[in-house]
């Protein structure tokens, strides 16, 4: 097995799944000659040339509506969209054409598309290149969301979404393309659903996911050791459907919930679980779940103000400690 | 146009004619429910271009306005009114409605609601025939009101830049709903406002089948022969409201009574009859024989055919679950 970044993972996928089958096809801005900005569509503009690695203009709603459209006649396009935040304008094409088109023709035509598309907060870019935006994708039927954290995840999920008939939303993360960990050398399919369990534990479930999947695996590292407490950690790399059967057996475990979001906390990832928590589980519970989640602000350019918008480990520690009382 | 073909396209523009004013009639009595926008007084665009093309083999896809696209590109009337009742037997099993027809197996690929949302649709469609490598077009048929949108302009400048085989159809109605593009478009000659993509482009009377036939057959040419986009302009008027819940309000019984005297079935007609080719008695039976087909048929379909089963809410949503494993759990089927 090897250690590889996250970048070179859905490298991988895409190259695999290209010299498989000549209808998978990738688009979007500076994906091709200039090698994409996150350097995940690296070096195929060069193997698969112009047709099927394909430099968009900046016209997002436009391309992935095109995208959509060739999926109707079973081409399989992998769309990037530079970052979250653009992808506003593509939605209209994602929730409307790709997320409807099988029920409202009764079964006739799909849309297996896969829009990739990277989130959350990096270093200063300010509001309008800082979002996270997977709440918005998770309520709407006809898609599925899914979200790696690690590299592993980033390859076979996105193996998975290139062979599955219908569209998935990918959401990735600004800050962690960089973040090396272990690919099988043999190819791997990442299923689509259900939930990972990234450490187990007894007092406590961390629900997190994408980049608070890290938040929470350091919070619980800390706890053992300075606090005694052991937390398990579920990764809930699928976001549509949530796996309700993953969320229920850590709770009926554990009996205590943290949910750790980079997301604001309105009509979020938490208030999804908690829904369900309280749904599948609701006197499995100790206490009540808290939400550890970022300010409902804009995201400010100034370092200091940004700092405190985003939670981090130290937050998912300090909401189980009072969990527990201690603090 | 052959004399024979033109007769047939006669038969058939009868029929379009009639179901929608039979559709009209089905809403007065709450048999269709929804919205509902019918197309009487365009259909030499329709027929006129798809004469030129491939009815079942080049893709169409429009907008809301779509019985009669589907039914020329080959969908049964019969489906296409169980659909707007709503049925299971209708051509998108009574989950999709009047805006939301589809007939894959015909290359229809569909009704969109949203104004302007085809525009990319149909350039992927494009996309995919270009990668495949058939000789098939896309044609995309919209409103004048629908190029206002941001994607058209999106979406011309993708297909000339990929030179993808797709026929742009504008239907300049000169109303988008109750607002005349003089209103609300700064060019009201649409194809005008293509030449910035280097696209070639006619404007024509779209309520002549002869001269609509022309310049499609030039337009549908010069796509299939691997040129890139083209766009066709036709000047035509809806005779109805927009919708059902429109009164009109904003034009004059002037103004509709002179694009009715140039009407497209009529104006056929005429021609066939001067030219000796048809009779008023030959075109008076082809009308009952029409309503018979539509009440005795389609209406009697669509009325006897069955409701979706509620159990069957959720189907369709996602892909059949057993052909997507082990994608989804990880498990074999
Ligand atoms: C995105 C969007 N905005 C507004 C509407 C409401 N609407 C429906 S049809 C229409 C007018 C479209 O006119 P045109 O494109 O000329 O087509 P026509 O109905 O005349 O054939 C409007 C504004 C809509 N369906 N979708
Ligand atoms: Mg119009």
């Amino acid at each position: 097995m090897a250690q590889i970044m996250l970048w070179e993972a859905i490298q991988r996928a895409h190259d695999e799944e290209m010299s498989r089958d000549p209808l998978v096809i990738c688009m979007g801005e500076d994906i091709g000659v200039a090698g994409g900005t996150y350097k995940a569509t690296k070096g195929l503009f060069e193997k698969y040339g112009p047709l099927r690695v394909m430099d968009t203009p900046i016209s997002e709603g436009g391309f992935t509506g095109l995208a959509i459209g060739a999926s109707f006649l079973g081409v399989r396009p992998i769309v990037e969209i530079m970052s979250v935040n653009f992808a506003w304008l593509a939605m209209d094409q994602m929730f409307n054409s790709a997320a409807k088109i099988r029920y409202m023709s009764g079964g006739q035509i799909e849309a297996p598309c896969v829009f990739r598309s990277a989130g959350g907060a990096a270093h200063q870019l300010g509001a309008q290149h800082s979002a996270r935006m997977e709440k918005v994708f998770m309520g709407v039927a006809g898609l599925r969301v899914v979200t790696p954290s690690n590299p592993k995840q980033a390859y076979g999920l996105l193996k998975s979404a290139i062979r599955s008939n219908d569209p998935v939303f990918i959401n990735e993360h600004e800050l962690m393309y960089n973040m090396k960990g272990e690919v099988p050398d043999a190819e791997y399919f990442h299923p689509l659903e259900g939930s990972d369990i990234a450490r187990s534990g007894t007092d406590v479930t961390l629900f997190g996911y994408n980049i608070s999947v890290h938040w929470c695996l350091k919070a619980a590292e800390i706890l053992d050791k300075q606090y005694g407490i052991s937390a398990e950690v579920v990764d809930l790399y699928s976001l549509a459907p949530l796996d309700r059967a993953g969320i229920k057996q850590s709770v009926s475990k554990t009996h205590r919930v943290v949910i750790a979001e980079e997301d604001e906390a309105p009509v979020g990832v938490g208030s999804e679980i908690i829904a369900i928590i309280n749904e599948e589980c609701f006197f499995e519970l100790d206490a009540a779940p808290v939400r550890v989640h970022s300010a409902l602000v804009p995201q400010p350019y100034n370092h200091t103000l940004e700092k405190a918008a985003i939670p981090d480990h130290e937050d998912v520690v300090k909401a189980v400690l009072k969990l527990f009382g201690k603090a | 146009m052959k004399i024979e073909d033109k007769k047939r396209v006669l038969r058939e523009m009868v029929l379009h004619r009639r179901f929608e004013e039979r559709c009209y009639q089905a809403y007065i009595e709450r048999k269709i429910g929804g919205f509902l926008h019918l197309y009487p007084g365009q259909e030499a665009c329709c027929n006129g271009v798809m004469e030129a093309a491939r009815p079942g083999q080049d893709y169409v896809i429009t907008g809301y306005r779509d019985h009669v696209h589907a039914i020329k590109c080959g969908a049964d009337p019969k489906e296409v009114m169980a659909e707007l009742y709503g049925k299971e037997t209708g051509s998108s099993k009574g989950r999709g409605g009047s805006m939301h027809i589809f007939d894959a197996a015909h290359h229809f690929m569909g009704g969109y609601a949203l104004v302007g949302g085809p525009f990319p649709l149909a350039a992927g469609i494009a996309k995919a025939i270009q990668l495949k490598g058939g000789d098939e077009i896309a044609i995309c048929f919209l409103g004048d009101a629908a190029n206002n949108q941001g994607v058209f302009h999106e979406t011309l400048n993708m297909a000339a830049l990929w030179k993808l085989p797709v026929l742009f159809v504008c239907e300049n109605n000169l109303y988008g709903i109750g607002t005349s593009i003089e209103r609300s478009t700064a060019v009201v000659h649409q194809h005008k406002r293509v030449a910035a993509y280097n696209i070639p482009s006619a404007e024509c009377d779209g309520q002549d089948i002869d001269i609509v036939y022309e310049h499609a057959r030039k337009a549908v040419d010069h796509v299939r022969a691997g040129n890139g986009p083209y766009f066709l302009e036709l000047m035509t008027y809806r005779y109805r409201g927009h919708s059902m819940s429109d009164s009109r309000g904003y034009r004059s019984r002037e103004e509709e009574e002179e694009w009715k005297q140039r009407d497209p079935i009529f104006m056929l007609r005429d021609r066939l009859i001067t030219a000796g080719a048809l009779t008023m008695a030959d075109y008076e039976a082809m009308e009952k024989e029409t309503d018979a087909y539509i009440e005795n048929e389609v209406i009697k379909f669509a009325e006897e055919s069955p409701e979706p089963r509620v159990e069957d809410l959720e189907k369709y949503v996602l892909a059949d679950r057993a052909s997507q494993q082990p994608w989804l759990t990880g498990k074999a089927a």
